[in-house]
Parts: structure tokens; C-alpha cells; sequence
């Protein structure tokens, strides 16, 4: 009560000293905030993002170390492979020009086929001992690594431009979307990891679906890095396709589903495809959704052939997708999607069932990359 | 495998030291500890004052309760910042059948493990023993939150 009647007299300057010193500080403090307070709130910002830079850079910098270590071990280089990757972290991909958009997935796709072509070249040439799969494997290592160098280096950007710039504009739109570029930083890191190791990520849940149901029967390779396996199911026979395991690789399973529509002269039934799809905040991980269209991510050519070639003959395409968030589909996969896997295998016979006859004939793509998934 | 997470951990520890010294030898440090003992004179004058029974006592006590929260402040944000230098490893198990019998081994995964794996003859029957599951378990207390399904 006295001590209340104190607390207030400090607003109001009294007749002591004290008071009118306290009253002079406020004032000072409201212009200082009035003219400056832009200023001071995007000093904070630019700290906040100096914070997240640190990690970024750490991250960065533990890839490339995780990415050295993994060739050293496996590749068994004679010379140090430090100064070759940190050229491989440095690739550029320069997309066609789309001024004239007709032809351009064809341009996209050579592109993307050169690059891949180079980068495979890259890594038997820094790890000479790596197999097939070894090779797949530190080649999706190391792309991870590049990726947390470009994040890296484009936030660093940003970060020093709004420091020399102090525009607001620049400041607070690195700030913004931070968090968002936090959580990407992340699961490319822990994929890192698990490319490194070789274990199943999230994103090869499709794949998974494919290899569970073509297992125990003859496979047989089939375009760019796919298997295909004949296989009967439901009294129909399922041409089951899936990227060749167990080294990470994505395959080109549009090439593939083009391929086997053309060879069976469009007489297939319905095509199935099931792909890891992203979920919303608040779904569960590993719900199993069904729908129509092209279940497949990546640039779009492969999405592109499939939907040409379908068209052609007019066949009917499923979609089954197992959800999960971004930070799943490329960490080492959840129980929860590898039960899920079952659920969308189940999933897939009762669709053949309800859609197509008795000695019909139908693909079922699994699409996704199947590192750590056999067939 | 066992090489790769060492040199991680090992690396990640050492990040974090120097992190922590770099944070905390800077001025930062000494701006906390001299606000930290002003706060507290301040305090301190205020409990004289009132014993005193003076009025500028409610000064003081302002001063040195907005000082000590200032610096509390402070040392918490150097101290959040040090805190997340780590990356992760996620426990992955992977499972181990037998198709004939029922038998089953579930143990830490291995380089060069993948789904659908054949691992040779099972020890109790004469089964071929394969890779069945390779997956990582979320700890129950950090799944997600169960409001608004
Ligand atoms: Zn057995």
C-alpha cells in the first residue's frame, strides 16, 4: 500500500532530484523508442538470424565432415578426398530456358541425365573401392551436403546484404521465413545421415510397398536403374515396378510405366502408383490416403511421360500415398510408416480387386527412393 | 558406422566448447555480471531505506528488479544459443527373420543392412533367415500432440 503509493509517485516527478532524474530517463527512453525503434527491433532480427546462421554453418560443416568420413571408409581413396568434394558442394545445374516451353521437359530431363551421369563419374573417381550401391549411396550423401551448402550460402547472403543494406525489407523477410529453412536444414541432415549409412528413409515407402509384393519373384531390370517383376496377384498379373535397391536411387519410373504400356499395347487394366506424399501439420504420420493421378514428386518429367503415355490408350491411373511430414521422408524411415507400408500393400490388392477382372493386366509402381530397400 | 558417429560426436563436442568460450569470454559476460551486482547494491539499498522509512526506497527496489530481470534475460539467451550445437543420431533397429520357424532378432542396424535382405541359413531350422523391418521409434512422449483429431 505505501510501497504502491511509491511505485506511482515515480510517474509523476515530484520535488526531490530523484524524481525529475527518473522523469528525464522515461522521456529519453520514449524518443529513443519513437525514432529508433525500427532500428533496434531489426538489430534483433539480424541477431536472431545471426543465431541460426551459426547452426547452419555448423550442419554445413558436419555434412561435409559425415560426407568425407563416409568416402574415406567406404572408397578407400589414395588421396585425401576433402579438396574433390568441396568441388562436388560447388555444382551448379542451370535449368533450359522455358521462354518457348514446348519440348522443355525433354531439355530438363537431358539436363538432369547429364548431371547425374557427372556426379556418378564424380564419386567412382573419389571412392575407387565403392560398389554399385556404395557409389548410389555416397552420390545421395553428397548431394545432401551440397544442398546444406546452398542454404547455407544463400541465408549467409541475406544475412550480410540486410547488415550493409539495414533495409527492413530484406531483414525481415530472411527472418520470416527462417524457421521453414531451419526445419529443411534439418531433415536434409539427418538424411545425410542416413544416406551414409544406407538405411531406408521415409521417402522409400513407396518403394517398399513394391518390394514387398514382388518379393520371391523374378525380377528382371528394366529403364534407368527400375526393376520390373511379374507378378501374380488377385488372379491378375501385376507388373510390379519399383527403382533397382538397395543404393539410394529415385530410377526413372515413368520411363518404366511407358515402357511396359507400350509393350502390352496399351492393354493394361489400370495403372496403381504408391508414393510418400508430404502431410499436413496435425495428420498422423503413416495415414494410407487413395486418390487418382500421377502419385510422384521430383522435377515433373517422370510425372510428365506417365500422364502422355496414359493417354494415349486411355488407362485409368490410382494413387495411394502413405503420409508424412518433410522431416520423416528423408530421416531413417518411422515405425509408423513402415507399418503403414503393409496397409497400402493390402490397400493396393483391394483396388486391383474392385477395378479390374479376373486375367487383367495392371501396373503397380512403387515410386520412391529405395535406398536400404532390397526387392 | 561406429568410426563415422565417433568423429560426430567427438566434433560436435568440441563445436560446443568452442562455442560456449567464444559466447561467454565476450563482453556480453561482463555487462552481465556488472548489471547482475548493481541490481543487487540497488536491492540492497532499498531494504536500508526501508528500514530507514524512506520514501525514495520504491526507486531502488524498480531499479534493482529491472536490472535483475534484465540480466537473468540476458544469460538465458547465451546460454539457449549453446544449447542446440548437435546433431542428432537417431537409434535405427533393424529385424531379423526367419520365414520357416517363428524365430526373431531385433538389434541396432549395421552398415550394409536393407529390407529383404537374405542373411544365410536360420541357426534352429533350415530356413533362410532375411531382413525383415529396418525403422527408428519415436519415444511415446514426443509424438505429436492428440488435440483436434
Ligand atoms: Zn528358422
Amino acid at each position: 500500500m505505501q510501497l504502491n503509493a511509491l511505485l506511482f509517485q515515480g510517474l509523476i516527478p515530484g520535488q526531490d532530484a530523484l524524481s525529475w532524474i527518473f522523469q528525464i530517463i522515461f522521456t529519453l527512453l520514449f524518443i529513443v523508442f519513437v525514432f529508433y525503434g525500427q532500428r533496434i527491433q531489426m538489430y534483433i532480427m539480424v541477431r536472431e538470424i545471426e543465431g541460426s546462421l551459426l547452426r547452419l554453418k555448423f550442419i554445413r560443416d558436419e555434412g561435409r565432415k559425415i560426407a568425407i568420413e563416409t568416402i574415406k571408409e567406404i572408397g578407400k581413396p589414395k588421396t585425401d578426398p576433402a579438396e574433390r568434394v568441396d568441388q562436388f558442394l560447388e555444382y551448379v545445374t542451370i535449368p533450359p530456358e522455358s521462354m518457348d516451353p514446348a519440348g522443355v521437359v525433354w531439355k530438363l530431363e537431358h539436363i538432369l541425365d547429364v548431371r547425374e551421369t557427372r556426379f556418378k563419374d564424380e564419386v567412382k573417381l573419389i571412392a575407387p573401392a565403392a560398389d554399385e550401391t556404395n557409389v548410389n549411396n555416397l552420390e545421395n550423401t553428397l548431394e545432401a551436403a551440397a544442398a546444406l551448402n546452398i542454404i547455407y550460402k544463400v541465408i549467409r547472403h541475406f544475412y550480410i546484404l540486410g547488415k550493409k543494406t539495414l533495409s527492413l525489407y530484406i531483414i525481415m523477410q530472411i527472418q520470416m521465413i527462417l524457421p521453414l529453412i531451419m526445419r529443411e536444414a534439418e531433415a536434409y541432415a539427418s538424411a545425410l545421415k542416413a544416406f551414409s549409412h544406407g538405411q531406408p528413409i521415409g521417402d522409400g515407402a513407396g518403394a517398399l510397398v513394391a518390394a514387398k509384393l514382388m518379393h520371391r519373384h523374378r525380377k528382371k531390370k528394366i529403364e534407368k536403374d527400375c526393376v520390373v517383376a511379374k507378378v501374380p496377384l488377385e488372379g491378375r498379373t501385376a507388373f510390379v515396378i519399383k527403382a533397382e535397391g538397395p543404393g539410394g536411387n529415385v530410377g526413372k519410373p515413368g520411363e518404366a510405366i511407358k515402357r511396359i504400356v507400350e509393350e502390352n499395347d496399351g492393354k493394361i487394366a489400370t495403372i496403381i502408383m504408391i508414393d510418400a506424399a508430404l502431410k499436413l501439420e496435425g495428420e498422423k504420420p503413416g495415414e494410407v490416403a487413395e486418390g487418382v493421378g500421377a502419385a510422384i514428386g521430383g522435377p515433373g518429367t517422370e510425372q510428365y511421360k506417365i500422364e502422355e503415355s496414359i493417354l494415349k490408350y486411355k488407362i485409368p491411373l490410382n494413387a495411394i500415398i502413405i503420409k508424412e511430414d518433410i522431416g520423416d521422408a528423408v530421416s531413417p524411415m518411422r515405425k509408423e510408416v513402415f507399418e503403414a507400408c503393409e496397409v497400402a500393400a493390402d490397400r493396393v490388392k483391394r483396388v486391383i480387386k474392385e477395378k479390374t477382372k479376373e486375367g487383367d493386366s495392371v501396373i503397380v509402381a512403387g515410386i520412391g527412393n529405395s535406398i536400404g530397400v532390397g526387392q | 558406422m561406429l568410426l563415422v558417429s565417433e568423429t560426430v560426436s567427438g566434433l560436435g563436442n568440441k563445436m560446443k566448447r568452442n562455442a560456449r568460450a567464444r559466447k561467454f569470454s565476450s563482453i556480453v559476460l561482463i555487462v552481465i555480471v556488472v548489471v547482475l551486482a548493481l541490481s543487487l547494491t540497488a536491492l540492497y539499498q532499498a531494504y536500508e531505506l526501508f528500514l530507514m522509512n524512506d520514501p525514495t526506497m520504491g526507486y531502488y527496489l524498480l531499479i534493482g528488479f529491472i536490472g535483475l530481470i534484465l540480466s537473468t534475460y540476458m544469460l538465458l539467451q547465451t546460454r539457449r544459443r549453446v544449447q542446440k550445437f548437435t546433431l542428432e543420431t537417431k537409434p535405427v533397429t533393424t529385424t531379423i527373420i526367419c520365414p520357416s520357424c517363428d524365430f526373431k532378432e531385433v538389434r541396432n542396424f549395421e552398415r550394409g543392412d536393407y529390407i529383404l535382405k537374405e542373411l544365410g541359413p536360420c541357426t534352429k531350422c533350415e530356413g533362410i533367415m532375411m531382413i525383415s523391418a529396418i525403422y527408428r521409434e519415436i519415444p511415446e512422449k514426443r509424438k505429436e500432440e492428440k488435440v483436434f483429431t
